[in-house]
């Protein structure tokens, strides 16, 4: 019955603990063959980071250190949300507006009609859930491209900027909770007690994690590496609290310093959006739809449910961005979320690593690449070049992210790592 | 005959539209047995599985699963019963790795949290019980994996799930001469397992290599149900290309359905 001519097959023994020499073999492997992750987004903030402190000594100040944070702040929580959306290979064009229209709700309802800052928080929420409702139910549902959708949108939401703000006005933002959350610093005690969280809560999960896998008999980061990870994120957190607990105030009458609030804010939104990524069965189902819809609807995923929710997911996250820029601005303008904001976000998740051909990046990517934006803007903004010579680069930069993602990409199906 | 079909389908019938792919098809699949299903393009082999699997709803005709009437009308009823279905172009995720493919749409979780080590040690387990240790890591992105791993890891995906009949799609057409071998290995190792295997076919060496009956399917009707041991490699291809052979007396003994008409 049975002509099978055994196969050659590897003996592979009961999983050998991998050594950390066989762990860094594996991660040069991994690069080697285009899985390169968010390695050129680091690569280059440490490469510009370097030329902009020769440069320009005063970027190295704790001032200018606080100041990228805020800066990036609303165009890396855009990015967030639209890692969502890249992962399933969709692009979302209006979440710029679309963070411009939460605003704006929440500047007219706070300053104009009066009411208390929560309920024009909530409000300004929901007004981009519901708007990334109506952008998956199109996509989805009806089966236009979502490129065309979200430059529809794009275009109107840019119109209903306008007409809630009533023209060319100026709606400002002075409820003092609102401006706080881009322009206040928490006290330097707090930032430590929250890095010592971060830090005692990054290891207890790993640590656990270990434990269990080995009580199972599975194979496990050697333990030197878990450790180099533990250890190199308290070495982050702990110097960039210490530069942000620094006085920053040139003039001694106030005191200016403290971690800013929205990094807390980024940071909480950072582990809570990798938690679904990467711990939850609704995760897995993104990754899957983002990398093969068809085998994801045989396996009896439903699709349609996985996109309408990342736009919404996408959307809410815009408004959260947008809160956050109409807070650093003190007011909500027909600019706001406007012109180069959806450009940097787009950008900042591709140079973080995120794919445009989806099924591949996460939500630290777009912090990573918030962080380069920012970098590039602030760095050139110092050198006092133009605003058009930054369009130039930030351009480029995303030109080359792209171009390393394609061809990452072609490297990794040449190398069949992909 | 031996005992009771784990899965048999008397009289069914499938239009789409004025075209009927199937004309009152009877088909009985045995446990612990690799029954191949042939046929030329279009003879409705294809339509067949689908109506088994439930993505295709029959026009009329009748399904026992081991013995017992079922209706079978979607995908989920088929998985219930215990059917699995592993397709032509595998139905992978390139970006996730094994253990994620595996479990992709039913992943064990600890409350909200997938529950990553017994999945992974389910997995492994799975494999073990097939005998394959041609994959490294099961933490591998599917993208790296040969044809026939992938192969191999579709089918254990449908084996997984204590499933009781498992349908293979062409699991060997793109596969190099070693790597078929080790496919149609592991098939014949599923039956032995006690399974019941459909195993859709070109390849005439494939069926004869690992199939204990053939079912060939003419122009959407059941033409022959015979033991492999009983007939020739002629006269099934005769069958396949004519829907009938000279020696149809002989094949009548054993099953003839819808046959002669």
């Amino acid at each position: 019955m049975t002509t099978t001519t055994a196969a050659v097959q590897k003996e592979s023994a009961p999983a050998p603990a991998p050594t950390l020499g066989d762990h860094v073999r594996g991660y040069l492997a991994r690069v080697r063959g285009g899985d390169i992750g968010a390695l050129p987004a680091v690569l280059g903030l440490v490469v510009l980071c370097v030329v902009f402190s020769i440069m320009r000594p005063s970027f190295l100040s704790a001032g200018n250190f606080a100041n990228l944070f805020t800066q990036g702040a609303a165009v890396t929580l855009i990015a967030m949300g639209l890692v969502f959306v890249l992962l399933l290979g969709e692009i979302d064009l209006s979440a710029g507006f679309a963070s411009g229209v939460c605003a704006a709700v929440l500047a007219v309802l706070v300053t104009e009609q009066g009411l208390p800052w929560y309920v024009a928080l909530v409000a300004a929420l929901g007004t981009g859930v519901l708007i990334g409702l109506v952008l998956g139910l199109l996509v989805a549902k009806i089966g236009i491209p979502s490129f065309v959708v979200t430059l529809a949108g794009f275009l109107a939401f840019q119109g209903i900027v306008l007409l809630l703000i009533k023209g060319g006005n100026n709606v400002s933002v002075r409820d003092s909770v609102l401006v706080a959350i881009a322009n206040r610093n928490m006290p330097p005690v707090l930032g430590w007690v929250l890095a010592g969280v971060a830090v005692a809560g990054y290891a207890a999960v790993q640590l656990l994690r270990h434990r269990k896998r080995a009580a199972r008999g599975l194979v496990t980061d050697p333990l030197a590496v878990v450790a180099a990870r533990i250890g190199g994120l308290a070495l982050i957190l702990g110097v960039a609290v210490y530069i942000l607990n620094q006085e920053r105030s040139r003039v001694l009458v106030t005191s200016l310093k403290g971690v800013p609030i929205v990094v807390p804010i980024i940071a909480v939104l950072l582990i809570v959006w990798t938690f679904v990524l990467q711990r939850t069965a609704y995760g897995r189902h993104i990754y899957a739809v983002g990398g093969n819809k068809e085998a994801a609807r045989r396996a009896g995923i439903n699709v349609d449910r996985i996109r309408i929710s990342v736009f919404v997911i996408c959307s809410a996250m815009a408004a959260i961005g947008g809160i956050v820029a109409a807070s650093r601005a003190n007011s909500v303008d027909a600019n706001t979320g406007g012109s180069d904001v959806l450009l940097y976000a787009v950008g900042a998740a591709v140079i973080g690593g995120t794919s445009l051909f989806g099924g591949k990046g996460r939500v630290l990517d777009a912090v990573l690449g918030g962080a380069v934006v920012a970098v590039i803007n602030n760095g050139m903004g110092l050198m006092g070049y133009s605003s058009g010579v930054k369009y130039v680069v930030t351009g480029s930069v995303l030109l080359l992210a792209a171009g390393v993602d394609a061809l990452s990409r072609r490297r990794a199906t040449a190398t069949g790592n992909r | 005959m031996s005992a009771t079909p784990l899965l048999e389908l008397r009289g069914i019938d499938k239009s789409f539209g004025p075209v009927q792919v199937l004309r009152d098809v009877a088909f009985a699949v045995q446990p612990g047995e690799v029954t191949a299903l042939v046929g030329d393009n279009g003879a409705g082999k294809s339509t067949l599985v689908k109506c088994i699997s439930g993505i295709h709803p029959t026009d009329a005709g009748e399904f026992f699963f081991e013995g017992a009437p079922v209706s079978i009308n979607s995908p989920r009823d088929a998985a219930g019963l215990g059917i699995e279905v592993v397709y032509q172009d595998l139905a992978l995720c390139d970006n996730l790795d094994i253990v994620q493919n595996m479990f992709l749409g039913r992943e064990k979780r600890s409350g909200l949290v997938l529950d990553e080590a017994t999945m992974e040690q389910m997995a492994a387990d799975t494999l073990a019980g097939l005998s394959v240790r041609t994959v490294q890591s099961l933490r591998q992105h599917v993208s790296s994996l040969s044809g026939g791993q992938r192969q191999t890891v579709a089918i254990a995906k449908a084996v997984l799930w204590n499933s009781k009949l498992v349908i293979l799609d062409e699991p060997t057409a793109a596969l190099g001469v070693a790597q078929t071998a080790q496919v149609l290995e592991l098939v014949r190792r599923l039956a032995d397992n006690g399974l019941a295997v459909v195993l859709i076919s070109h390849n005439m060496n494939d069926v004869f290599a690992v199939s204990d009956r053939i079912a060939a399917l003419y122009l959407g009707q059941m033409v022959a149900q015979v033991r492999t041991t009983d007939v020739t490699h002629a006269q099934v291809v005769e069958l396949i290309t004519a829907g009938r052979t000279e020696s149809t007396a002989d094949l009548g003994k054993t099953t003839s359905t819808g046959a002669d008409r």
